[in-house]
C-alpha cells in the first residue's frame, strides 16, 4: 500500500475518528463494529463501502489497522465527493473534504429534529442558540424524523459541542459554523452570505413542512462547502452524550463564542480559524522570546546554532532525551546539524508545546516549518546553500496543501540521494596495477615481439633463453610488471652481449613501454582473496599461468634446469631464478611447469649447475651481467610490484637500484633514479634484512626479487649476490617447506577424518538393515 | 520489500533491527548474526586497496531457500543488512541500492542529531518510518 499523505486537518480528524472506533484501546486495531457503523454513516451505497474495504486492505488483513483505517477514511472523502475509488485517488486528490459520517440513527434523528426545530422555529426564539448550520442539516440523513424539541436540543447539543470541541478536533469548523449562526439570527434563512448554506436554509425551512425527502437531494447535493461543518458534527458525535448535560451551560458558551464571532468579519473568522485551527502556530510574543533565547546562544540571527550548543539548551528544559531527539529530527528540516532561527524558534515552540502536555506530532506542523524566504535570504552562510537548494522543493510542494510536508520529506530524502550520489559516489575499485591477465597479455605481446626479434639472439644462446624465459616467466607469475620486464630483462640478457645490448635497449623499451602502456608503476599482483594467506596458492596461480605463458614465450626450456621439488617454495626459486636464468643458459628447465612452479628454484639450480658445471667464465660473467640486468629488470618489475604491496621501504631501496638498471623501463616509476653502485650497497644489506623479512610467502617473492635487483652488475659482486640470492632462496626453500609441511599435516588431518567417518559408517551400516 | 532491516555497529552489535513481525523474528536475527561473517570476508577481501575504492554496496551476501541477505558497509564501519524474500523476484539490483542509499541517508540524518550518542540504539520515529516504508507490506 502506498504511503498515505494527510493534511493537519485531516490526520487530526481520522485520529479523532480512529480514537472512536479504538473501543478497546487498542490503539492499533479499529473495532469492526465501530468502522462498519461509521461506514455506514458515510451514506455510501453498500458495494462502495465494500470496495473502499477492500481497497484499504482490511478484508484481506481481516481487522482494520490503523493505516487500513485512515486509507478507508480517506476513501470514504474521496467517494463522497463522487471521485472513483482508486488507489491513487489516495495521495493525489488534493484539497479532498473531510468524510462525512452521519451519526447513529438515534443521533441523527435527535440532530435532525434538532435542525428542523432550528429552522422551524422563529429564530429569535433561538437567540441564545446557534441554530445548527445548513451543514449539519446535511449531514443528517433524510430519515431522521422531525421533531422539533427535539431538533432545538440536539441543535443546542451540537452548538455546544462545537464550542468545547478542543483545538485538535474542529477548529475549522466552529468559525464557520459561528458564521452561519450569525446570519441566521439576522432574520432568517435567506440572508445567508454563504452560497452555499443560504439557499439551502431557506429551501429547508420551507421544506420542512414537506417531506424531508424533497430536502434530501438538497442536502445531498451540497457536499462540499460545509464539510467542516461536518466535521464538526461529526467530532461532536463523541461527546454528544457527555454534552447534553451540558447543554444549558453551553448555549451560553455558545452564546458568547457567537457574539465573538458574529462580531468577526470573515477575515477574523478565518484568522479565528487559522489560529485555532493551528495550536502550533507562534503567536509575536512567543517568537519574540524564542529570538531573544536564540540571541543568548547566537548574536548573529542569520547565523546557526550548532547541534551541541541546541543540545545543552534543550536539555535544560528537562524533557526526556527521546523526545527532545523527536523534537530535533522534526525541526531540523534540512538536516544539516545545526539550528536556524526558524528551526530554532520551532524546535523552542514544541518545547512549549510539549512541556504544557501537548503530544509531539509526527511531522513538523506547516506554521513551524523554516519560512522558504529565510532559507533563501541567508546566503552568507555557506551552508545554506545547501537549503536553498532544498528549499526549491518545499517551494514546490506548499501549494499542495496536503501532500506539502510529505512531499516535502519525499523531496528532501531524493535530493540528499541525488547529492549523496553526487558526493558518495560508489567507488570503483580502480586497478591501480595492470591485473595480472593483462600483465601476462603484455608479457604474451611482448614475448611475441621479442621472440620476433631478440629470439634470433637469444637463441644463440638457447640455454640462456629458456632461463630466462623461466625466469621471466616466473617474475611474471609474483608480479606481473616485473615478470613482463624480467622477460623482456631475461630476453635481453640471453642474448650476446652486444646483442643484449641492443636486445636489451629494445626489451627494456619494450618493457618500458608495455608496461607504461598498462599501468604506470606494477604494483604487485593483487592476491586472491581465498589465496590471501598462503603463497603457495599464489604459486599455484602463477604457475597455472606460467606454463600457458612460457609456452608461448618459451622456445626452448633449458632442459638443464633441476626440477625444484615444491611449488611453495616460489619465492627462493623465484630469487634464484634470475640468477640461474642469468647463468643457465646451458641449463634447460626439467619441465616447463616446474619451472614455472620454481622459478626461482629453477634459475637458482640452473645457475648453480651452471656454476658447477663450470661454464665458461665468460658466459658466466656475461650471463651474470645480464642476469644481473636481467635480474634487476625482472625483479625490478617484480620486485617494484612486490615491493609496493609488501615493503615499500624495501621496495623503494630496490626498486631505485632496478631502476637504473632498467633504464628503458620506465615502469618503476617508484625508484627515483639511483645509482648501481648505491645498489650494491644495498644489495648485500638488503638482502640479509629482507630474508629476515618473510612475513609471507610473496614477500618473501618480493624480498627475493628485491634483493636480486641489488645484485651489482660489476662482476666482483657477482659472487656475493649469488651467494645472497643463494641464501634468499635457501630461506624460501625453507619457508615453503614449512608450509609444504602445514598442509601435509592438514591433509592427514582430513585424511583421518575420514576414515573416522568410515568407521561411524560402518557402525550405522548394521542398522540400516533394520 | 525487506522482510527484516538492521543496522549493525562498527562493533558488530545491532543498533537496529526490525523484521516483518509475521516470521519468527529470532530466525532473522539469527541469519543477520551470521551474514556478518559474510560481510566481515567482503570487507577484507576489497579491504586491501584503501578504503576509498571499497564499494559500500556489497550486494548479495548469501542466497538461502527462503530469502537473501544483501549487505552494505559504511566508512565507518557501521553495516547495514537486509533480508529480502526469495519469492519477490521483482526486486532489482537498484533497487536494493536504492533503498540501501536510504537507509544510509536516515542514518546520516540520525547521526546529525546531537541528542543520539554514537553506538546508542536507535530510537528515531523518523528512522522508523522510513524503514516500515521499505519493509514488507503485510500489515
Amino acid at each position: 500500500m502506498e504511503g498515505l499523505t494527510l493534511s493537519e486537518a485531516e490526520q487530526r480528524y481520522y485520529c479523532d475518528l480512529f480514537s472512536y472506533c479504538d473501543t478497546e484501546s487498542t490503539k492499533k486495531v479499529a473495532s469492526n463494529g465501530r468502522v462498519l457503523e461509521l461506514f455506514r454513516a458515510a451514506q455510501l451505497p453498500n458495494d462502495v463501502v465494500m470496495q473502499i474495504m477492500e481497497l484499504c486492505g482490511a478484508t484481506r488483513l481481516g481487522y482494520f489497522g490503523r493505516s487500513q483505517f485512515y486509507i478507508a477514511l480517506k476513501l470514504v472523502a474521496v467517494a463522497q465527493s463522487g471521485l472513483p475509488l482508486r488507489v491513487e485517488s489516495l495521495n493525489t486528490v488534493k484539497d479532498l473534504p473531510l468524510p462525512r459520517f452521519v451519526m447513529s440513527k438515534n443521533e441523527q434523528e435527535s440532530r435532525h429534529t434538532a435542525l428542523y426545530s432550528s429552522d422551524a422555529d422563529n429564530p429569535a426564539s433561538y437567540s441564545g442558540v446557534i441554530p445548527p448550520p445548513p451543514g449539519r442539516i446535511q449531514v443528517k440523513k433524510g430519515s431522521v424524523s422531525h421533531d422539533a424539541v427535539q431538533q432545538r436540543t440536539s441543535a443546542d447539543q451540537q452548538e455546544s459541542t462545537s464550542p468545547v470541541v478542543s483545538p485538535q478536533q474542529s477548529p475549522p469548523t466552529s468559525p464557520h459554523t459561528w458564521r452561519k449562526h450569525n446570519r441566521h439570527p439576522s432574520g432568517g434563512n435567506n440572508e445567508r452570505p454563504l452560497a452555499g448554506p443560504g439557499p439551502f436554509w431557506a429551501p429547508f425551512s420551507e421544506a420542512q413542512p414537506g417531506s424531508s425527502a424533497s430536502s434530501d437531494p438538497i442536502w445531498s447535493g451540497h457536499s462540499p462547502p460545509p464539510h467542516q461543518e461536518n466535521w464538526v458534527s461529526f467530532a461532536d458525535t463523541p461527546p454528544t452524550s457527555a454534552l447534553l448535560a451540558m447543554h444549558p451551560a453551553s448555549v451560553q458558551d455558545q452564546t458568547t463564542v457567537r457574539t465573538v464571532a458574529s462580531a468577526a468579519t470573515t477575515n477574523e473568522i478565518r484568522r479565528q480559524s487559522s489560529s485555532y485551527d493551528d495550536p502550533w502556530k507562534i503567536t509575536d510574543e512567543q517568537r519574540q522570546y524564542y529570538v531573544n533565547q536564540f540571541k543568548t546562544i547566537q548574536p548573529d540571527l542569520n547565523g546557526f546554532i550548532p547541534g551541541s550548543a541546541a543540545k545543552e539548551f534543550f536539555t535544560k528544559s528537562k524533557l526526556p532525551i527521546l523526545e527532545l531527539s523527536h523534537i530535533w529530527e522534526l525541526s531540523d528540516f534540512d538536516k544539516d546539524g545545526a539550528l536556524t532561527l526558524d528551526e530554532f524558534c520551532a524546535a523552542f515552540h514544541l518545547v512549549v508545546a510539549r512541556k504544557n502536555g501537548y503530544d509531539l506530532p509526527e511531522k513538523l506542523p506547516e506554521s513551524l516549518m523554516p519560512k522558504l524566504i529565510d532559507l533563501e535570504d541567508s546566503t552568507e552562510v555557506g551552508e545554506q546553500t545547501g537549503e536553498v537548494g532544498y528549499s526549491s522543493s518545499p517551494a514546490e510542494a506548499p501549494p499542495s496543501k496536503s501532500p506539502s510536508m510529505p512531499s516535502l520529506n519525499q523531496t528532501w530524502p531524493e535530493l540528499n540521494q541525488s547529492s549523496e550520489d553526487t558526493a558518495i559516489v560508489h567507488p570503483v575499485p580502480i586497478r591501480m596495477t595492470p591485473s595480472k591477465i593483462h600483465m601476462q597479455e603484455m608479457e604474451l605481446k611482448r614475448t611475441g615481439s621479442d621472440h620476433a626479434n631478440p629470439t634470433s639472439p637469444l637463441l644463440v644462446k638457447p640455454p640462456d633463453l629458456p632461463e630466462e624465459n623461466k625466469m621471466s616467466s616466473s617474475v611474471k607469475f609474483t608480479s606481473g610488471n616485473t615478470v613482463t620486464d624480467g622477460y623482456s630483462s631475461s630476453d635481453s640478457y640471453a642474448s650476446d652481449p652486444e646483442q643484449i645490448g641492443n636486445t636489451v635497449t629494445r626489451q627494456r623499451s619494450h618493457s618500458g613501454t608495455s608496461p607504461d602502456n598498462t599501468a604506470p608503476p606494477p604494483p604487485p599482483p593483487r592476491p586472491h582473496p581465498s589465496h590471501s594467506r598462503s603463497s603457495s596458492l599464489d604459486m599455484n596461480r602463477s604457475f597455472s599461468v606460467t606454463p600457458g605463458q612460457q609456452q608461448t614465450g618459451v622456445v626452448a626450456y633449458p632442459p638443464a634446469v633441476p626440477p625444484r621439488p615444491q611449488p611453495s617454495q616460489g619465492p627462493g626459486p623465484h630469487v634464484h631464478r634470475p640468477v640461474d636464468a642469468e647463468g643457465l643458459i646451458a641449463h634447460t628447465s626439467t619441465s616447463p611447469q616446474q619451472i614455472p612452479e620454481q622459478p626461482n628454484f629453477a634459475d637458482f639450480s640452473q645457475f648453480e649447475a651452471f656454476a658447477v658445471s663450470g661454464v665458461n667464465k665468460e658466459e658466466e660473467d656475461e650471463i651474470e651481467t645480464h642476469s644481473e640486468v636481467l635480474q634487476v629488470e625482472k625483479p625490478s618489475d617484480s620486485a617494484s610490484s612486490l615491493r609496493v604491496a609488501k615493503a615499500d621501504g624495501r621496495v623503494e631501496d630496490k626498486a631505485p637500484a632496478n631502476v637504473p638498471t632498467s633504464a628503458g623501463k620506465g615502469t618503476t616509476p617508484l625508484a627515483p633514479p639511483p645509482k648501481p653502485i648505491r645498489r650494491r650497497l644495498k644489495s648485500e644489506d638488503e638482502l640479509r634484512p629482507e630474508a629476515e623479512e618473510h612475513a609471507q610467502k610473496t614477500g618473501v617473492i618480493a624480498a627475493v626479487l628485491a634483493s636480486q635487483p641489488s645484485i651489482p652488475r660489476s662482476v666482483g659482486k657477482d659472487k656475493k649476490a649469488i651467494q645472497a640470492s643463494i641464501r634468499r632462496n635457501k630461506e624460501t626453500n625453507t619457508v615453503l617447506a614449512r608450509l609444504n609441511s602445514e598442509l601435509q599435516q592438514q591433509l592427514k588431518d582430513v585424511l583421518e577424518e575420514r576414515i573416522s567417518l568410515e568407521v561411524q559408517l560402518e557402525q550405522l551400516r548394521p542398522f540400516s538393515h533394520l | 520489500m525487506a522482510v527484516c532491516i538492521a543496522v549493525i555497529a562498527k562493533e558488530n552489535y545491532p543498533l537496529y533491527i526490525r523484521s516483518v513481525p509475521t516470521e519468527n523474528e529470532l530466525k532473522f536475527h539469527y541469519t543477520v548474526h551470521t551474514s556478518l561473517d559474510v560481510v566481515d570476508e567482503k570487507i577484507s577481501a576489497m579491504g586491501k586497496a584503501l578504503v576509498d575504492q571499497r564499494e559500500l554496496y556489497l550486494g548479495l551476501l548469501y542466497p538461502t531457500e527462503d530469502y537473501k541477505v544483501y549487505g552494505y558497509v559504511t566508512n565507518s564501519k557501521v553495516k547495514f543488512v537486509m533480508v529480502v524474500d526469495s519469492s519477490n523476484t521483482a526486486l532489482r539490483d537498484n533497487e536494493i541500492r536504492s533503498m540501501f542509499r536510504k537507509l544510509h541517508n536516515s542514518y546520516t540524518d540520525i547521526m546529525c542529531n546531537p541528542f543520539y550518542n554514537p553506538g546508542d540504539r536507535i530510537n528515531s520515529r523518523a528512522f522508523d518510518n522510513m524503514v516500515n516504508s521499505m519493509m514488507m507490506q503485510v500489515c
